[in-house]
């Protein structure tokens, strides 16, 4: 009988056939837990009865979110952690490797086939490694932490073909974005967007990310790209891998086909304060701005922050505008600086921070202030999500970013 | 029991802002519950007060602190037309029943309500509305009183692979 990819990861993993609506109690593979959810995690956990962890091998843990300690709640959370890591035989990454899921890809945890949970709602961008992964609860994750099994119900299907060369400056986080825009906030909620077509096929790692990263915009359980030889290359360099074949079957049942043309698309920008109000970037231009963030788990990749700069070039940003440039990660980090981004960053005016999150949650650094407009190539730009609730966050790619931070308003970056 | 009335998307960053992240204590972080979004929910929800809500409650971040900010307010039930579902999963986990009512847009804010979860309905302003049941797997972790209870009676998991 035909099958959906996300469908033919539960049935391999479980021995036998299962199908979109079936409730199983399936194995993780891997499970993710960071210095905001991770606390919580344990002490149901331990609530749980739990005293020894499922595998502390299938652990990453690590702090992202709020590092170095910005409080001391934040402090007393990360020694809360560093001891479960050193009581359960965790390896502990602290604050040394950058945000939860980059790290959860480039060190190879999540690979096709796979059953990968995090503690975050990001945690559907390991589908870009061909992975079932999906962001849960503190509760659920301290189930997982003591049984290394959870309870899912298989979830149906949305398929995205998309085809077609993306125009100058244009790239991965617009498609999401025009996606979001079109599927809406909780067009996918409870199931899973499968990533077809000649755009996706030719596209490297970093836009896969982008764009599983952003399927829990639309409400999705998991973003998931079907693996082939670009993951199992990315793969072979981070873990032991025998490449399978792993694809939805032609005949499988999906609730709904959608089709992007890839060529036709414009920058876009989602502005406040939902990630489905996405409009073509020239409705906004003009639009004033007093921070540019480039970073976060969608967009503070190599890929991300070159895209940034092949904008900016030998200019400097507008002195109206807070720059903020954070790498994804340490290795994504030492890439920029090998290649002269963060140079070229740097002299241009901006704030190269040290991997993390950053202004992307609102709780650490970089808030925004009542009346203030951020321009972000985050995932999220819900009331106050970066500060006051009376701030203003609008969504863009790391070429719209660039280029509207040169001009210190919203701006076309194919016009600069 | 009073209705607290909200629209359509009603994410986790306004449930409870991400600078409040560090707590984990219910009431303490009930006092923070729609900060800057609806001030006044925090000093004004009383014991039993209802979220009346739109479509895709509860969406974005998975933080569980958005239900226990609830719960530490004594909220006991949801309703809304429908749930993001890592909050809707999150909910059930700390004991807040998700009740997901097609006609939730009927209710009016500040009216009275009597919810039974047991027999499916709310009435509020002389009108009974239909709640879907919850999904069987989560009744169970409803009737246990969360899954940490759940869980404590449960000596090992059998998965779908018939090992573990």
């Amino acid at each position: 009988m035909a099958a959906t990819l996300v469908e033919k990861i539960f049935s391999r993993r479980c021995g036998h056939p299962v199908r979109a609506g079936d409730v199983i109690m399936a194995p993780v593979d891997c499970a993710m837990i960071h210095d905001i959810t991770g606390p919580l995690a344990v002490q149901k956990f331990r609530e749980m009865g739990g005293n020894r962890v499922f595998d502390p091998e299938k652990i990453v843990l690590l702090f992202d979110h709020q590092i170095p300690a910005d409080s001391l709640p934040a402090a007393e959370n990360h020694v809360f952690m560093r001891r479960f890591a050193v009581e359960q035989n965790i390896h502990n990454l602290d604050i040394r490797e950058g945000i939860c899921h980059q790290v959860v890809m480039e060190r190879g945890k999540a690979a096709p086939g796979e059953i990968v949970v995090g503690a975050d709602s990001h945690t559907c961008m390991y589908g870009a490694a061909g992975a079932f992964s999906t962001g849960i609860g503190s509760t659920d994750m301290g189930f997982v932490l003591k049984f290394g099994a959870l309870y899912f119900r298989v979830p149906t299907t949305i398929r995205l073909e998309i085809n077609g060369a993306f125009g100058p400056r244009v790239g991965p986080k617009d498609l999401i974005l025009a996606i979001a825009g079109e599927i809406k906030a909780d067009g996918a909620n409870y199931q899973a967007l499968e990533f077809t077509g000649g755009t996706i096929e030719t596209m490297e790692m970093a836009g896969r990310m982008t764009c599983c990263n952003m399927a829990v915009e639309m409400g999705a359980k998991a973003g998931i790209v079907p693996p082939d030889g670009i993951t199992w290359e990315y793969l072979r360099a981070r873990r032991t891998v025998n490449p399978f074949s792993l694809a939805s079957d032609h005949d499988a049942a999906f609730t709904s086909v959608h089709r992007f043309d890839a060529e036709r698309l414009s920058p876009q920008v989602a502005v406040p304060h939902n990630v489905d109000q996405v409009v073509e970037v020239e409705k906004v231009a003009g639009t004033p701005i007093d921070q540019v963030f480039i970073g976060s788990c969608t967009n503070g990749r190599f890929e991300d922050l070159r895209e940034a700069a092949e904008v900016l070039g030998d200019r400097s940003f507008h002195d109206s505008v807070r720059v903020l440039v954070i790498p994804a990660s340490r290795l994504e980090y030492l890439k920029a600086l090998r290649a002269g981004l963060i140079e070229q960053f740097v002299t241009a005016g901006a704030l190269v921070e040290a991997p993390c999150c950053g202004p992307c949650m609102g709780g650490a650094f970089g808030l925004l202030a009542p009346g203030e407009v951020s321009l972000s190539t985050s995932n999220r730009n819900f009331r106050g999500r970066q500060g006051s609730a009376e701030s203003l966050v609008y969504l863009c790619s790391p070429a719209t970013a660039a280029a509207s931070a040169i001009r210190g308003e919203i701006t076309d970056p194919r016009e600069v | 029991m009073r209705a607290w009335k909200f629209g359509d998307n009603i994410d986790t960053d306004a449930i409870i802002p991400g600078r409040y992240l560090v707590i984990y204590d219910p009431r303490a972080l009930a006092s923070h519950a729609f900060e800057g979004t609806r001030n006044e929910f925090a000093a004004e929800v009383s014991e039993g007060d209802v979220i009346v809500a739109g479509r895709n409650f509860g969406c974005g971040s998975s933080r569980e602190h958005a239900p226990l900010a609830l719960s530490g307010a004594g909220v006991r039930f949801i309703v809304a037309r429908s749930f993001a579902r890592i909050f809707y999963r999150n909910a059930i986990n700390v004991g807040l029943l998700p009740l997901v009512c097609n006609e939730a847009d009927q209710i009016k804010d500040g009216a009275s309500l009597f919810v039974n979860p047991k027999e499916g309905y709310i009435e509020s302003g002389g009108c009974r509305y239909r709640i879907e049941p919850v999904p069987g797997f989560l009744q169970e972790i409803v009737d246990a009183g969360g899954l940490v209870e759940y869980a404590r009676s449960l000596p090992e998991v059998k998965t779908c692979t018939g090992s573990q």
